[in-house]
């Protein structure tokens, strides 16, 4: 089937080519950081954890986002997310390949990953999450690919694949929460120290994911013709509308606990992100933006007017996704170090070098996807034909 | 008495002189001792019986005084980049609402405020970052000390993120270039992995006390088994009024502060 990803038309080949450049220029800049080391990174000893971390947080949410397809087609049987589902399980192999990436291109000493195979601990939460994102990114390539192969051939999917999307089911739940186990478990954390730290990582993934596979729907709709159906879209809209709401519901929260209780210690880090902190500002306009275009966004999903009109809900989504990015990558990782245990509060501002390797990362896990979505085009329309 | 003292710590530091000697000659790789406890002394390393903690009397201690940083530093080849951000220390000196900042502080006295605080890695009995660890490159030995192995950390950095004293320092480049007067008793780290205080444990398994102690002129530091009721820094605990960074985590650090 993979030979259906080599024949394509000029724009095909030109995308293609856009995005090798991108990757090289990454690798490039990648093999400057493995021989400098991370201090050509914006990080330090404060703000241990930078841009690298808050993509892999966010696209692991991406990931875990298929979910909201494969649920309601495979246990519901809502038949209108049929040509959805296969994009959505595609989505989430190339988002947990990225967030893979994101880990490594955050070590120090990639050059060792296997120590987290070869002397496990099972009492750190990374060993689980290891664990989950590598069985999940196996879990979707499998059952993506087979399903379609059963379709190329016209023959019903063999039995072993329903079992396998169950697993699914559950297995994108885990993910994020033991993602969200990554911050949750730390003392003297207290942005992170919070009981609805796994909840607000599901919601707001659903929340970006399923609009990011609304707009992929829409791009490939644009580019190859093949259309997942403008009904699907409307109930992944409605469907991230209401993730959208529980992500606000639950930042509320966390306001109304934080803030009411008064407790200094939780709540520097939201003051900051927020409201600023000592005179230091860094992140304030940025978070407002965020949670602005986000409540407005989802304001614009609640019409079901304005959702139908493809312009608006192009826009909707797009801001959303970005409002959820801001709020997780950059609030909530970087947030998290300020202040920092010595009560000191200082400022980060990625590199060149860490943006560049970062789009590179983007990059590789677009290449994947395009191949992916390319064969599944080709065979979708040679079966529909 | 404080002969007995001298003797039971050299027993406790389960090698003593025969170690010493070893390391002395060359026998054995005075590195080696960093990781593992040799079997040379008869009596087995017990877990949990031995909990060694330092004792700080900030009283004592000389506002503008370095000495126990530059042994500590200079003992240990701890790089100084002189630049705040990728700056790696094992121990050094900060204000008092930065080291305490949970501790009360609404109305301190002009005195407490204007002294700065000795800082280090607590070594704590509930330690997040030995937790967190996915490889056990951060490991609480049997003693207490919550030992690195630099061969084997990765650089996550997962272990910084979850000290909540800031104790952990990563090594953003390669230190080598920024060790200004090495030393060859104790190794060198590598670009890319996590350091900190050790507790001296490479001078412990000699029979030594730890740096820091030695330097102090003012004796402000106190080290000595916490589980034993009749050390020095137990007697002290007891007839005075101590206090601990961030007790409310629950971390149980293993140093303790008179202020
Ligand atoms: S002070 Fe920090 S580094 Fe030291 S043992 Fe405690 S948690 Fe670990
Ligand atoms: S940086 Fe090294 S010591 Fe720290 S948690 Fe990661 S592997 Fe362990």
């Amino acid at each position: 089937m993979i030979e259906k990803a080599l024949k394509g038309n000029r724009s095909y080949w030109i995308w293609i080519a856009l995005l090798v450049s991108v990757i090289g220029i990454g690798l490039s800049v990648y093999n400057q950081q493995r021989w400098f080391g991370l201090t050509v990174t914006g990080m330090g000893r404060d703000i241990s954890w930078g841009l690298y971390i808050a993509q892999f947080t966010f696209l692991v949410g991406v990931a875990a986002s298929a979910v909201m397809v494969v649920l309601p087609y495979y246990l519901h049987n809502q038949k209108e997310f049929a040509k959805t589902v296969i994009i959505g399980e595609f989505m989430a192999v190339s988002a947990t390949m990225m967030s893979m990436l994101f880990i490594m291109a955050d070590m120090g000493r990639p050059d060792r990953i296997l120590n987290i195979i070869l002397y496990p601990n099972p009492r750190s939460i990374v060993f689980w999450d290891v664990l989950a994102l590598s069985g999940y990114l196996i879990i979707n390539l499998i059952s993506g690919w087979a399903m379609l192969g059963a379709e190329k051939k016209g023959v019903a999917p063999s039995a072993w694949l329903k079992p396998l999307v169950y697993l699914s089911i559950p297995w994108a739940f885990s993910i994020h929460t033991v993602t969200a186990f990554l911050y949750a478990g730390m003392p003297g954390r207290h942005l992170w120290l919070t009981a609805v730290l796994a909840p607000r990582f599901l919601a707001s993934a659903f929340a970006a994911g399923t609009a990011l596979l609304i707009l992929v729907s829409l791009v490939l709709k644009r580019s190859t013709g093949f259309d997942t159906g403008k009904e699907a879209r409307e109930k992944l809209a409605i469907l991230a509308t209401y993730a959208g709401l529980a992500n606000i519901f639950l930042l509320g929260m966390e306001f109304f606990t934080t803030f009411y209780s008064n407790v200094p210690a939780h709540k520097e880090s939201l003051q900051y992100l927020y409201f600023g902190l000592e005179g230091k500002y860094q992140f304030v306009s940025l978070m407002w933006f965020s949670l602005i275009s986000g409540v407005v966004s989802i304001a614009v999903l609640l019409f079901p007017a304005l959702r139908r009109s493809t312009k608006w809900l192009i826009a909707a989504c797009s801001f959303l996704v970005l409002s959820i990015w801001i709020d997780k990558g950059v609030g909530l990782i970087i947030g998290g170090f300020i202040p920092s245990p010595l009560e000191e509060i200082v400022e980060y501002n990625p590199t060149s070098t860490e943006i560049l390797i970062a789009l590179g990362i983007w990059g590789i896990g677009i290449l994947l996807l395009t191949v992916l979505l390319k064969v599944t085009v080709a065979v979708k329309m040679e079966t529909d034909s | 008495m404080m002969n007995e003292q001298r003797r039971e710590f050299i027993k406790k530091t389960a090698l003593g002189v025969l170690v010493g000697l070893g390391a002395a000659s060359g026998l054995v790789p005075a590195f080696s001792l960093e990781k593992t406890v040799l079997p040379v002394w008869d009596e087995q390393p017990v877990p949990g019986k031995i909990r060694w903690g330092m004792l700080i009397d900030t009283r004592k201690c000389k506002e503008d005084c370095k000495q126990c940083m530059v042994a500590c530093h200079h003992e240990h080849n701890v790089p100084d980049f002189r630049n705040k951000k990728e700056e790696i220390k094992w121990i050094w000196k900060n204000q008092y609402q930065q080291v305490f900042p949970t501790a009360s502080q609404q109305f301190p006295g002009k005195e407490t405020q204007e002294r700065s605080y000795l800082a280090l890695c607590n070594h704590c009995a509930d330690s997040p970052c030995t937790r967190v660890c996915p490889t056990g490159a951060t490991f609480k030995r049997w003693d207490g000390i919550v030992a690195m192995d630099y061969h084997r950390c990765i650089g996550c950095r997962f272990c910084m993120a979850s000290c909540p004293y800031g104790s952990r320092s990563f090594n953003w480049q390669d230190p080598r270039t920024a060790i200004h007067d090495p030393v060859t008793t104790y190794p060198t780290r590598e670009q890319g992995v996590v350091e900190k205080c050790n507790f001296c444990s490479d001078r412990l398994v000699k029979g030594q006390q730890p740096a820091c102690i030695e330097a102090c002129p003012e004796q402000a530091l106190t080290f000595g088994d916490l589980n034993d009721p009749r050390s020095d820094i137990r007697l002290l605990l007891e007839s005075n009024e101590t206090m601990q960074r961030k007790p409310e985590l629950g971390t149980k650090p293993s140093v303790f502060y008179i202020i």
